[in-house]
């Protein structure tokens, strides 16, 4: 079937069959392999874009439901020379190893401070009715649907924690 | 050029230290750092054709003999190719190094979950669906026991030495206890996948691979064609943790279905697909002995091993691997029993031996303070031989002691060994505890090849592979330092078998194997331009793009009318079995434990390790903190889970199989200690992608016994264990 999907900024036209998952036409069909699959079954967020300003796993969504809706993926963050201040801060901090989680990290770390941002408290937020304070355990606890087998846990922390500028990050108070 | 050092002697040279640019050693940002965070590194299943069909596997859902195959349904959906079984697909990967076909069963069923048939299709979607509508018949048929129950003890790997009997009895204090590891898996992120394509006799495949020197003889030998039509392409490998050794079903079926058909083929497993159908680490008892005298110095230990694995795999676990050299003590005795048994393959997974063996021995040292009133750190320190106990070699280096020390020091750990449970907030019982870090270091042999260009940029070029580990940034640090050019200069190409053929990752010898190859390329390199000078190779500096030879600094273009090119060629040699080479380190943890649910958390933890020369501190150390995360899982949550009744892997997905999540892991510290191994190769660099984990589960476990008086001796320490023992 025919679906018309917009992926950072651009238009497709995708001829697909309806089981198709959206992160099955971005890499199977629209050459757009920077969202992995780890595990086809949303159980480790490396396949994670952005849909209409919210981190999804792409896995469980099927392609044709997409219509009308902007999908931002790794690709459309940035691209080596100009990269965002995530992809930056990810490899300074060395904030992966094997790199096959990091695109699914970064759009949802992209997607998780605006969460924050937004107020949406999480189950380490102390006062449910106060906004979340910027903190290594709200990072820590809102990126844990994104599983890194190569164990980057504390580099992301710190990547993502600089570039959210969490009080006294460790560096930034040398 | 070639320029080949075989490791029989020490390399006291250190020609490392000599050199000026001053990059090596560096937290260099890893090179292709920009191309993995903006999604443009393309890893095994991302360089699709034109016109690339996709394959998915069948599994068998029981043991036995496959009498038929009715695919009558599969052939006939609209967009299905093919469908492929038969005699040439593999039953499991190849082990490590295995450089042959793994076992090709044809019609016989050793396991559930193992791949009998690839169905082929236009579309991914097409491919699967027609995969669930084949029909198999499957007759019982002769088989291992699904459980292991009946163990072989092979000769070779039972040893004793002096009497230890006789020491546990005379002892002052002994343990004497059975402990449990259950089986685990790698569950690297990317799955196992490949895409093939033939160009006449000639095959291409691109897969996830971790040696491909070896990789390539498998793949012809399961194929039965000439190793010299077969390329292997793995530049991009999504975490590799011994799973991928070897080659495993996936690029079998792909080749096969893309000779049948004419067209390239991609073939991904699917998640439970790896779980089932590649390697899992064997479950293991281990009983362990100590005898101590009054002060805790051993006179005897023992180490029994009992694992498991299918018919025909030559692949044992080998837990005890470090046992013989880690801890002082005259008598000794080591056994090891292996059960055939009919589930999936069992495997390297990161540090096979070690990783389990010294993490269930740091258990059992943790009862031995316990029992003398020995502060852990100490009783380790009382116990650090002088050379090598069972063999009666030196040690190449050792620094255990020095990274207790640093470790104790960095964490601040108490030694005043605290009664259990004694300390509480709220509802959380907070310990410490702490484990000793041990690996056996090897050299393999490789090969690379080095081109300077006048314009002063560098290329460096092998089949080894980054699987995470840092390989292209060491690389191209290496031969910044030795040719005397900025990092952003040097191109490092790997993963492609039209390389030089490297050491491959794994073992973690891939730095100092393939670095090694490396440093002697270059070292061919500086001999050419040192010729051209009319000086030596260690009269020679190179910085900065400048040549300087006595008191002439001349810049490179003007040295050089044309590329420079030389390969290097590391071979290991008698220093492997002169000297006892290991690298060393502890652990230290905080772990809180919830009175009431049992539940424990890692609070703090630290690792301070040796690993002779550190090539890049920066992934360097995020090695040792994906090992020492790999403990926390093992300590806190990973097992996999076999039906009793037919030895299915009941838990074969990411939702059930535990890994730790981002908030199972605290801020991790680690040091890395200054060494310089003269006998490890030219380079003094060791091993560094194993030892993180070698151990590090006790820390936790023996932190829990701290927190709750609860020892846990059958892992993973889970919450119902805890609790029991809480009352
Ligand atoms: S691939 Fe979507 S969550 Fe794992
Ligand atoms: S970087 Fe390898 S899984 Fe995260």
């Amino acid at each position: 079937m025919k679906t018309t999907l917009t992926i950072n900024g651009a238009s497709y036209e995708l001829e697909a069959d309806s089981r198709t998952s959206l992160l099955d036409a971005l890499r199977n069909h629209l050459g757009l392999t920077g969202s992995k699959k780890g595990c086809d079954h949303g159980q480790c967020g490396s396949c994670t874009v952005i849909a209409d300003g919210r981190r999804i796993n792409s896995c469980l969504t099927l392609a044709c439901m997409m219509d009308g809706v902007e999908i931002t993926t790794i690709e459309g963050l940035g691209e080596p020379g100009a990269l965002s201040p995530l992809q930056d801060a990810f490899v300074r901090h060395d904030g992966y190893q094997c790199g096959y989680c990091t695109p699914g990290q970064i759009c949802a770390a992209t997607a998780m401070l605006d969460e924050i941002k937004a107020g949406w408290p999480s189950v380490v937020t102390d006062d449910l009715t106060a906004s979340p304070e910027l903190s290594e355990a709200e990072i820590s606890e809102r990126m844990s649907g994104n599983l890194c087998r190569c164990a980057a846990y504390p580099n992301i922390v710190d990547a993502i924690s600089e570039v959210a500028g969490v009080n006294g990050w460790k560096e930034a108070a040398e | 050029m070639t320029i080949h050092q075989k490791m029989d002697a020490p390399d006291r040279r250190n020609r490392l230290d000599d050199m000026a640019q001053g990059v090596l050693s560096t937290p260099l940002d890893r090179p292709e750092g920009p191309l993995k965070v903006s999604g443009r590194a393309p890893y095994a299943h991302e360089v699709q054709p034109e016109g690339m069909l996709h394959g998915f596997f069948v599994r068998a859902p029981r043991i036995g003999r496959l009498v038929s195959i009715d695919d009558s349904i599969a052939r006939g959906t609209a967009g299905v190719e093919t469908v492929i079984s038969g005699p040439k697909l593999i039953r499991n990967p190849a082990q490590g190094t295995a450089n042959s076909a793994p076992v090709q069963p044809d019609a016989d069923i050793y396991y559930i979950g193992q791949p009998v048939a690839l169905v082929v299709a236009d579309t991914f979607e097409t491919a699967r669906a027609a995969a669930m509508n084949v029909r198999l018949d499957i007759a019982e048929a002769d088989r291992q026991p699904v459980n292991p129950t009946d163990y072989d003890s092979p000769e070779d790997q039972q040893s004793t030495q002096g009497d230890l009997d006789g020491a546990m009895a005379e002892a002052a204090f002994t343990v004497d206890r059975t402990y449990t590891t259950p089986a685990h898996n790698s569950a690297a992120m990317e799955p196992h996948a490949a895409i093939a394509q033939w160009d006449g006799d000639k095959l291409t495949v691109r897969s996830s691979l971790q040696m491909l020197k070896y990789n390539r003889n498998e793949i012809a030998d399961s194929l039965g064609i000439d190793p010299a039509n077969v390329r292997l392409l793995s530049p991009y490998v999504g975490g590799g943790f011994g799973s991928k050794l070897g080659i495993a079903p996936d690029a079998v079926g792909a080749a096969l279905a893309a000779k049948e058909t004419g067209r390239p083929v991609g073939v991904v497993l699917s998640r439970q697909q790896v779980f089932e159908a590649t390697m899992r680490r064997s479950e293991t008892k281990q009983r362990i002995r100590l005898a101590a005298d009054a002060d805790g110095v051993l006179s005897g230990i023992g180490h029994d091993a009992w694992v498991s694995n299918l018919p025909d795999e030559a692949f044992s676990e080998p837990v005890t691997q470090a046992t013989p050299f880690t801890y002082g003590g005259v008598h000794r005795q080591i056994g090891h029993h292996i059960a055939r048994v009919s589930r999936t393959c069992a495997g390297s997974v990161r540090a096979p031996g070690e990783a389990v063996g010294i993490t269930i021995f740091e258990i059992a040292m943790d009862e031995l303070a316990r029992a003398t009133g020995v502060d852990p750190v100490e009783l380790r320190r009382r116990n650090i031989p002088e050379q090598d106990p069972t063999s009666d070699i030196p040690f190449s280096s050792h620094k255990l002691a020095e990274a207790l020390d640093d470790g104790a020091r960095t964490f601040g750990w108490d030694d005043t060994l605290p009664e259990p449970g004694g300390r509480r907030e709220g509802e959380w019982l907070i310990g410490q505890g702490m484990a000793s870090a041990v690996r056996v270091n090897a050299l393999m042999e490789s090969k690379a090849r080095v081109t300077l260009q006048p314009d002063g940029t560098a290329l460096v070029e092998t089949d080894m592979t980054d699987i995470g580990t840092g390989t292209y940034a060491i690389l191209t640090q290496l031969a910044a330092e030795m040719l005397g050019i900025d990092a952003a200069n040097v191109k490092t190409m790997l993963g492609d078998t039209d390389l030089p053929p490297a050491s491959g990752s794994g073992g973690s010898w891939g730095a100092a194997s393939s670095g090694a190859s490396v440093f002697l390329a270059c070292q061919g390199v500086r001999q050419k331009i040192a010729a051209a000078l009319e000086t030596t190779e260690e009269d020679l500096t190179l910085k900065d793009g400048r040549a300087i030879a006595g008191n002439r600094s001349i810049p490179l273009s003007e040295v050089l009318d044309g590329p420079v090119e030389s390969e290097g060629h590391i071979e290991p040699g008698d220093t492997g079995d002169a000297v006892r080479q290991a690298t060393w380190g502890a652990y230290f943890c905080e772990v809180a434990v919830n009175a009431v649910t049992g539940e424990t958390r890692v609070r703090r933890m630290h690792g301070t390790f040796a690993a002779g020369r550190i090539m890049n501190p920066k992934t360097a150390r995020s090695q040792c903190l994906g090992g020492m995360t790999f403990g926390i899982g093992m300590a806190l949550t990973e097992e996999l889970m076999h039906d009793s009744r037919d030895g299915h892997i009941v838990n074969r997905d990411l939702a059930e199989y535990h890994l730790p999540v981002n908030l199972d892991v605290p801020q991790i510290t680690v040091n890395l200690l200054e060494e310089r191994d003269p006998w490890a190769n030219p380079m003094q660099v060791k091993g560094i992608g194993e030892l993180g984990i070698c151990g590090a589960a006790a820390a936790v476990v023996n932190g829990i016994f701290q927190a709750t008086g609860v020892r846990v001796r059958d892992l993973p320490a889970t919450l119902d264990k805890v609790l029991a023992g809480l009352d």
